[in-house]
């Protein structure tokens, strides 16, 4: 059994110019100790899949869906039973260390209250697990540091700061948005090969939420691409990378600029804007914007599944592919 | 070759700020910017790169006079611009712009498209006709790519990439010879970036812009730059020729910040990050280091480097770094 199974989840904000439906119908599922990126774009819906899934939208946003975390729900909890599973079993960590750490508090007394709360350690013990969890990521001085305000770390120090508190209840998934692109490459570098440690060292199921796809590529076992809110696909990172079958992930992979290549001068950059999720195109959600643009894209491409578990959503075949039976989200009217 | 338009010579600049309450009042000097020079010519694009807090863009900002330096000088078609009155300062801007990091939030959301772009024509030629300013600026509009019909939307209408756009074509329109790019992408999502960075290149071709490019990642000014100079902490410790620079750095540090970019090729950058090496933080910048500023995270690092500052010296080809040991270093990527 998948750790967790989403299906047919759905989000959509209220706002004062009509519906917004940010996420239609996503399917997936993270195994124990995988890393699963979900890559895409601003608007794309990555971050409010993930929100829906923690029980975090926005007051105006409201989800549908299945997210089963060991068999059971999410979406159906009461909220104090999320509360128990958030944190504790599912820990998060978000893009800006700045605006999640509080500036009036130690890091101390921020690390120390979550362990009491979920565990129910001690202060002493607590602490103690604060420490180790800072060594852990690197801290230097941590029994010295731990005292210290955020204001006192640097930018890549208080983003390991995040992912230790992540990590305090030894959560079973962790999931990072955007976990470093506030950050300079080389601490960006420090923060890859931080989870990618953690990864061999525990048995922890990462979801990386980004949109830089490159950022991922050393540290992921598997890739979802979306955009405009849904799956356009998904692979392990090898298909991702060198097979890419959408149209939309190999512009993505085109427009990086790359230092490993000797390159000409002009980058291949994806042309247009994401579209307005309440202006969508009829059809396919890519089409004003691929190079590969026919008449059937103006009907709902199908979506292209194979044995193992590759998938594009696309009119153009996928290799070893099979088109998947319209499912209940799949049958979605534009 | 011609003269250059921009010469930057040995320019510092630094911020003081005072600790310990007003009994044991105590001032510390922080050098953002530490004796930086530079030409540049009409048409050619320096990108500047270095991590946060290595004085980029306190760089970009005195070299604007946007910041006055505390040593050195700024001369602009071979007048010097630190010596000038505010006035005289402000009619030169006309000619030096700046475009900034984050493309929503440099934008008044108050003001229409065409009145952020049109706004820098009002100030300096308070006299211009309505129609021909709207001229202009439907005329920018299109060298962008925007669509003229858009001049009435506010910023919250377009999205980041369009904004960036809007930011372009505003410190285009006054016609400046010299635009300072500060961070004009990294706010940016990374298939738009690459937009940008070409429209920015095909301006630039086309209007013989002197172009400064600022990011902290290497990969993204190497499409623009025909020089690259990477900073650290306030100094220069490379300045090369790009296909140089790109193929075998000079100094540790342009090397260490090559290898920190992510390589979009899960095997290898697998294989890659056994070799990373960059460790730690930038040291604090009111305990700077003693002899090379970079020697206390530099791997290659010997007895000499921690007594004695390296000079910024120029080697046989041209290229100039500021390392003791550049000759006897290989760093070929």
């Amino acid at each position: 059994m998948p750790l967790l199974k989403v299906s047919s989840l759905e989000v959509q904000f209220d706002t004062p110019e009509g519906v917004v439906k940010a996420v239609n119908g996503m399917d997936f599922q993270l195994n124990e100790s995988e890393t699963l990126a979900i890559v895409g774009e601003s608007g794309s819906g990555k971050s409010q899949l993930v929100m829906a899934i923690m029980g975090l939208l926005a007051e105006n946003g409201s989800a549908s869906g299945r997210a089963e975390f060991h068999g059971r729900d999410l979406m159906q909890m009461a909220p104090k039973e999320l509360n128990a599973i958030r944190g504790r079993h599912i820990a998060m960590i978000f893009q800006d260390p700045m605006t999640s750490l509080n500036p009036f508090l130690t890091i101390e007394k921020q690390m120390i209250e979550v362990v009491m709360h979920h565990q129910g350690l001690s202060r002493d013990e607590a602490r103690a697990h604060a420490v180790e969890m800072l060594r852990a990521v690197r801290i230097p001085d941590p029994e010295e540091r731990i005292r210290q305000y955020p204001h006192e770390y640097s930018g890549g120090m208080r983003q390991r700061v995040m992912i230790a508190m992540g990590l305090l209840c030894e959560p079973e998934v962790l999931i990072a948005d955007e976990p470093s692109t506030a950050l300079d490459v080389t601490i960006q570098a420090q923060i890859t090969d931080l989870v990618s440690e953690l990864r061999k060292q525990t048995r922890m199921a990462i979801i990386l939420i980004t949109h830089d796809l490159a950022a991922v590529a050393e540290i992921s076992d598997r890739i979802i691409v979306m955009y405009a809110g849904e799956l356009v696909e998904t692979g392990s990172a090898e298909d991702i990378f060198y097979r890419p079958q959408h149209p939309y992930t190999r512009g993505l992979l085109a427009s990086v600029p790359r230092l490993d290549r000797v390159s000409d001068d002009e980058l291949q950059a994806i042309p247009g804007n994401p579209p307005n999720l309440q202006d969508l195109p009829t059809g396919c959600r890519f089409r004003d914007r691929c190079s590969q643009a026919m008449d059937e894209c103006l009907q709902r491409p199908p979506l292209w599944v194979s044995e193992d578990g590759r998938m594009s959503r696309c009119f153009l075949p996928m290799e070893g592919g099979r088109i998947a039976n319209a499912g209940a989200s799949e049958g979605d009217a534009e | 070759m011609s003269k250059p338009v921009l010469r930057v010579q040995d320019l510092a600049v630094t911020f003081t700020s005072f600790t310990g309450g007003w009994l044991h009042r105590k001032e510390r000097t922080l050098r953002a910017v530490d004796g930086i020079s530079f030409e540049l010519h009409a048409g050619e694009t320096l990108g500047i790169v270095g991590e946060s807090g290595s004085g980029k863009s306190t760089l970009a900002r005195a070299i604007l006079g946007l910041i006055r330096p505390s040593r050195g000088r700024v001369q602009w078609m071979g007048e010097d611009l630190t010596g000038l009155e505010e006035e005289d300062l402000r009619q030169k801007r006309k000619q030096l712009q700046i475009v900034f990091q984050d493309p929503i939030a440099s934008l008044n959301p108050r003001m229409t498209a065409g009145d952020i772009i049109a706004e820098p024509l009002w100030t300096f030629y308070p006299n211009m006709e309505r129609l021909q300013v709207d001229e202009r600026t439907r005329g920018m509009m299109k060298m962008v790519g925007l669509l003229p019909n858009q001049i009435n939307r506010y910023p919250h209408e377009f999205s980041g990439g369009q904004c960036q756009r809007i930011g372009i074509a505003r410190s285009l329109v006054l016609n400046p010879r010299l635009l300072i790019c500060d961070e004009p992408v990294s706010a940016l999502d990374v298939s738009i970036q690459a937009q940008i960075i070409n429209l920015m290149k095909g301006l630039q071709k086309k209007l013989g812009l002197a172009l400064i490019f600022i990011a902290h990642d290497l990969s993204v000014v190497r499409h623009i730059s025909d020089r690259v100079m990477v900073m650290y902490m306030g100094q220069a410790m490379e300045v090369s020729a790009k296909t140089a620079m790109y193929r075998r750095p000079l100094h540790p540090y342009s090397n260490a910040l090559m290898k920190s970019v992510a390589v979009p090729d899960p095997k290898l950058a697998r294989a890659a990050r056994q070799e990373s090496w960059l460790t730690g933080d930038m040291p604090s910048p009111y305990q700077r280091p003693q002899g090379c500023i970079f020697h206390t995270r530099c791997p290659y690092r010997v007895k000499r480097c921690e007594a004695d500052v390296p000079a910024l010296r120029r080697m046989e080809s041209g290229d100039w770094v500021a390392c003791h040991r550049a000759e006897d270093l290989d760093l070929a990527i």
